[in-house]
C-alpha cells in the first residue's frame, strides 16, 4: 500500500489536467465531480496508507520514482518519503481539501462553466503541489511543491483577474513569497555545497555527526560542519518559512490574499499552504535543534508576529481580514512552538488550526454568500436566526480558537504555551496575553456578526437564507473535528499516556518533539511540576474566558460602528506597516526604476540609435563616390596601386621574396 | 645595354597608358592605351627573360623561358580581348552615335 503513495499526488494532478484542459467542454456538475472525486480518492488512499503507518514497528519508507537530477556526485532522485509526519499532513491536506472542494461546488456556483473549471483546476493543482511538498524525500522536491503552492496561491488570489486590486494583491503575495524563496534556495545550495546531498536523512545525519565531530557548540571546522554554517542554513530556511507562512517581516501579503474566493482563503491561506513553513521546519528539526541561535530567532519572530497580528485583528472590520490576521497570529504560535522545541505541539496546532480555521473561513464564506458579497461586519449583525447551522459551527470554531477547553484549540495552544514557559516565562506571558487578545477579537467578530440586530439594507435582509447542504456539511464536519481533534493530544498531567499524537510522531521527532512536556522533556528544558502545569492551564483558560465575556458583553448590543480614533486608528491601519514598506522599499525601488528608465531611454537608446544614424550618414556620403564615371574608378584604382607600391617601398619590401640578384644580372649583355 | 633602360622604357610606356586611360574620353584611344600598358608589361617580361637567360643559361638552357611563354599568352589574350572590345565599341557607336565613355555612365540609372 505504501508503495502506491505516488497515486495520492497523481490523482489531483489528473484532476487538474482534466478540468484545466477541457474547461470549455465540461459542465459544472462534471467539473465538480472530477474536482472533488480525485481529492476524495486521494483522501481514501491516504487513510489506507495511514492505517499501515500507524501499525507498530513501521519503518519510514522512501519510494523512489525516477532519477530527477544526476550530475557528478550530486544525485537527487524524485522520491517520496512516507513516515508519520508526512502521513499526518497527507490526511490534513486531502481531508480538509476535500471538504473545501465540496464547499466550493456550491460557493462558486454563480461562475460561468469555463471559469468554474478553471477554479477547480487551480485548486487541484494546489493540492497536488502541497502533496508534493509534504511527500518529497529531499529538499529539492519539497522546493518544487513549495513553488507550486506559491503559484497556485497567486493564481487563486487573482482568480477574479478583472479587478485590478485583486491582481495587485496576487502580485504582492507572489513577490513576498519570492523573497522568502530566495532564502530557501540559498539554503539548499549551502546544503549541496557542504553535504553534497539534499536528502533529508543524509543531510540530518551528516549535520548531526558533523557537529558532534567538531566538538559540539564550540564549532571547530575540523572533520565536520561548524555550528555557524548550520545556523546560516537554518536561518535561510527560516527566511523561506517567513515568506510562505506569513511571519514578520514578510507577513503583509496574507491579509491582502483575502482577495481570492473564500474557500481559497480557507484551504490555502489558513489550513494548508501557510503551514508549509511549519512543516519544513518540523521536518528539519534535527538542524534546528543543533542551532540554538536560530531557535531563539524563530521563537521571538513567532511570538512577535502572534502579538502584532492579534493586535491588528482587534480593529479590523472586514470579516475575512480579521480571520486573516488571526491566521497570521496562530502561525506565530506555531513558530513559537517550533522555536522552543515543541515540534509535536506545533504540528498539533497545525492540525487543530486547520480544522477550526477552515471552519471559520467557510463559515465566513457562508455569511458572505448570504449577505450577497458583503464582507463588512458593521453591516451584519443578528445573523444567528437566519443562519442557524453557520452560527453554531462558527461559534464552535470560535471557542476552539479562543482556547477554551475541552475544544481542540485549547490543547494544542496549551501544549505550545507550556513548552514556552519551560523555555522562558517571558515567552509564556506574551503568549498568554496574545491568547487573551485572540479570544477577544474572535468573539468580537462573532458578536458583531451574529448577535444584536441586523444592520444591513432591506434588500439584504430579504435575501438572508441558510446556505445549501454542500456548504453546511463541510461546516458541520469541520466543527465536529474542531471539537474533538484536541483529544488526540491530551497532556500528560490530565491522563498519562493519552497524548496519542505525541506517541504517533515520536519516531519522527524523538524526544526533542515533546518540548516541555514532562516525562520526556526536550534537551535543556527544565521539567515542570504537575502543579505548575495545572496553574498555567488555569491562567490561560481564565484569560481566554475573560476575553470571551468582555467581547460578548461589549459588542453584542453596541458594536463599534464608527471610525476608530487614537491608538485604535493605528491598529485599524495595521501599524502602518504597509505604508512603512512602501516608503522603505517600494518607493526607492520605484525611483530607481524611474531613473533606469530615463537612463535607458536617453543614454542607451541614444547610443544605439546613434550608431545607426552614423552608419546611415556615412553611407550617404560614401554613395557619392559611386558616380558611374569610369575614369573616376580607374583613377582610384591607380591611386590604390600607387599607395600599395609606396607602402611596399617604405616598409622595406621584405616579404617580396625576390631572388637576390647576382651582380651579373644587372646587365643585358649582347 | 643595362636592364635599367628596358625598365625605364617599360615604365614610361605604362605611365603613358595609364595617363591615356585616365584622361581620354574616346573609347578607342582608351583601348589603345590599355594595349600600350599590356605591351609595356610584355616588354618588361621579355627583358627580364633575356636577363635570366644570360645569367643562368650555361647551367640551365631553359632559364627565363617561362617569361617568353607568358608574353605569347598575353598577346593571345589581348588579341581576343581586342576583338571583343572593338565589337562592343562598334555596337556602342551604333546605339549612341558616340564613342565617348562618359555616356556609359547612363548604366547607373
Amino acid at each position: 500500500m505504501v508503495q502506491l503513495v505516488w497515486l495520492v499526488p497523481v490523482l489531483p494532478l489528473a484532476g487538474f489536467l482534466l478540468t484545466g484542459l477541457f474547461r470549455n467542454y465540461l459542465s459544472k456538475s462534471l467539473t465538480g465531480i472530477i474536482g472533488c472525486g480525485t481529492i476524495l480518492l486521494a483522501f481514501v488512499l491516504s487513510l489506507l496508507i495511514f492505517g499501515e503507518v500507524r501499525m507498530a514497528g513501521f519503518e519510514p519508507v522512501t519510494v523512489t520514482l525516477f532519477d530527477f537530477i544526476n550530475v557528478g556526485n550530486l544525485d537527487i532522485p524524485f522520491a517520496f518519503q512516507v513516515d508519520q509526519l508526512s502521513v499526518l499532513f497527507l490526511l490534513i491536506i486531502t481531508g480538509v481539501g476535500f471538504l473545501i472542494h465540496l464547499y466550493s461546488t456550491a460557493y462558486m456556483h454563480e461562475e460561468e462553466a469555463p471559469h468554474f473549471a478553471r477554479y477547480f483546476s487551480y485548486l487541484n493543482l494546489f493540492v497536488f503541489s502541497m502533496l508534493l511538498l509534504v511527500l518529497g524525500s529531499n529538499f529539492v522536491i519539497l522546493f518544487i511543491g513549495w513553488e507550486g503552492v506559491g503559484l497556485c496561491s497567486y493564481l487563486l488570489i487573482g482568480y477574479w483577474f478583472k479587478n485590478m486590486d485583486y491582481d495587485k494583491a496576487a502580485i504582492k503575495a507572489f513577490v513576498m513569497n519570492r523573497i522568502g524563496d530566495l532564502g530557501f534556495l540559498i539554503a539548499i545550495f549551502l546544503m549541496i555545497n557542504k553535504f553534497g546531498s539534499v536528502d533529508f536523512g543524509e543531510v540530518f545525519a551528516k549535520a548531526a555527526s558533523g557537529v558532534a565531530g567538531a566538538g559540539g557548540v564550540a564549532g571547530g571546522a575540523a572533520g565536520g560542519v561548524s555550528v555557524g554554517y548550520l545556523t546560516a542554513i537554518t536561518m535561510l530556511l527560516f527566511v523561506g518559512a517567513t515568506g510562505k507562512s506569513a511571519q514578520i517581516p514578510l507577513y503583509t501579503w496574507l491579509p491582502d490574499a483575502m482577495a481570492g474566493p473564500t474557500p481559497v482563503s480557507a484551504l490555502i491561506h489558513a489550513a494548508t499552504m501557510v503551514t508549509a513553513g511549519i512543516y519544513m521546519i518540523a521536518r528539519s528539526h534535527v538542524l534546528y535543534s543543533l542551532t540554538p541561535v536560530t531557535q531563539t530567532v524563530v521563537a521571538v519572530i513567532g511570538l512577535a508576529t502572534a502579538l502584532l497580528a492579534a493586535s491588528i485583528a482587534l480593529k479590523q472590520n472586514d470579516i475575512k481580514k480579521v480571520l486573516a490576521y488571526s491566521t497570521v497570529s496562530q502561525l506565530g504560535y506555531m513558530f513559537l512552538g517550533l522555536g522552543v522545541g515543541a515540534y509535536t505541539g506545533a504540528v498539533f496546532h497545525v492540525m487543530t488550526h486547520a480544522f477550526f480555521k477552515a471552519c471559520l473561513f467557510l463559515g465566513a464564506g457562508s455569511v458572505i454568500h448570504a449577505m450577497g458579497g458583503e464582507q463588512d461586519m458593521r453591516k451584519m449583525g443578528g445573523l444567528s436566526k437566519y443562519l442557524p447551522v453557520t452560527k453554531i459551527t462558527f461559534l464552535i470554531a470560535t471557542i476552539a480558537i479562543a482556547g477554551i477547553p475541552p475544544f481542540s484549540g485549547f490543547f494544542s495552544k496549551d501544549e505550545i504555551l507550556t513548552a514556552a514557559f519551560a523555555k522562558s516565562p517571558v515567552y509564556y506571558v506574551i503568549g498568554v496575553f496574545t491568547a487573551l487578545l485572540t479570544a477577544f477579537y474572535m468573539f468580537r467578530l462573532y458578536a458583531t456578526t451574529f448577535r444584536g440586530g441586523f444592520r444591513g439594507t432591506e434588500e439584504q435582509a430579504h435575501h438572508l437564507h441558510e446556505s445549501p447542504a454542500a456548504i453546511t456539511i463541510p461546516l458541520i464536519v469541520l466543527a465536529v473535528l474542531a471539537v474533538f481533534a484536541g483529544f488526540l493530544g491530551i497532556p500528560e498531567v490530565m491522563a498519562p499516556n493519552a497524548h496519542w499524537l505525541g506517541q504517533f510522531l515520536a519516531p519522527v521527532f524523538g524526544d526533542a518533539g515533546s518540548g516541555g512536556v514532562p516525562g520526556d522533556a526536550g534537551a535543556g528544558a527544565p521539567e515542570l511540576s504537575h502543579g505548575t502545569e495545572w496553574g498555567l492551564m488555569a491562567v490561560s483558560v481564565v484569560l481566554a474566558l475573560a476575553g470571551t465575556f468582555a467581547a460578548i458583553g461589549r459588542f453584542s448590543k453596541r458594536p463599534e460602528l464608527g471610525e476608530p480614533t487614537g491608538f485604535g486608528k493605528v491598529l485599524a491601519n495595521k501599524w502602518y506597516v504597509d505604508e512603512l514598506y512602501n516608503a522603505l522599499f517600494v518607493r526607492p525601488l520605484d525611483l530607481l526604476a524611474r531613473f533606469l528608465t530615463f537612463f535607458d531611454k536617453h543614454v542607451i537608446d541614444w547610443i544605439v540609435n546613434g550608431v545607426g544614424r552614423l552608419v546611415q550618414y556615412g553611407s550617404r556620403q560614401l554613395r557619392l563616390i559611386q558616380s558611374g564615371q569610369v575614369g573616376g574608378y580607374v583613377l582610384l584604382m591607380v591611386l590604390g596601386i600607387v599607395i600599395l607600391f609606396l607602402v611596399e617601398l617604405f616598409t622595406g619590401g621584405g616579404g617580396g621574396g625576390a631572388v637576390a640578384a647576382p651582380s651579373t644580372m644587372g646587365k643585358l649583355v649582347h | 645595354m643595362p636592364i635599367n633602360y628596358y625598365i625605364f622604357l617599360a615604365v614610361t610606356l605604362f605611365c603613358i597608358g595609364v595617363a591615356g586611360v585616365l584622361t581620354r574620353r574616346n573609347a578607342i584611344i582608351i583601348f589603345m592605351c590599355v594595349e600600350l600598358m599590356l605591351n609595356a608589361v610584355n616588354l618588361l617580361l621579355v627583358a627580364f627573360s633575356k636577363m635570366q637567360f644570360h645569367a643562368l643559361g650555361k647551367v640551365n638552357p631553359q632559364a627565363g623561358i617561362d617569361a617568353q611563354l607568358f608574353v605569347f599568352f598575353i598577346m593571345v589574350v589581348a588579341a581576343a580581348e581586342v576583338s571583343v572590345g572593338l565589337a562592343i565599341i562598334v555596337m556602342m557607336y551604333r546605339n549612341t552615335h558616340s564613342i565617348d565613355v562618359n555616356f556609359l555612365n547612363r548604366l547607373k540609372h
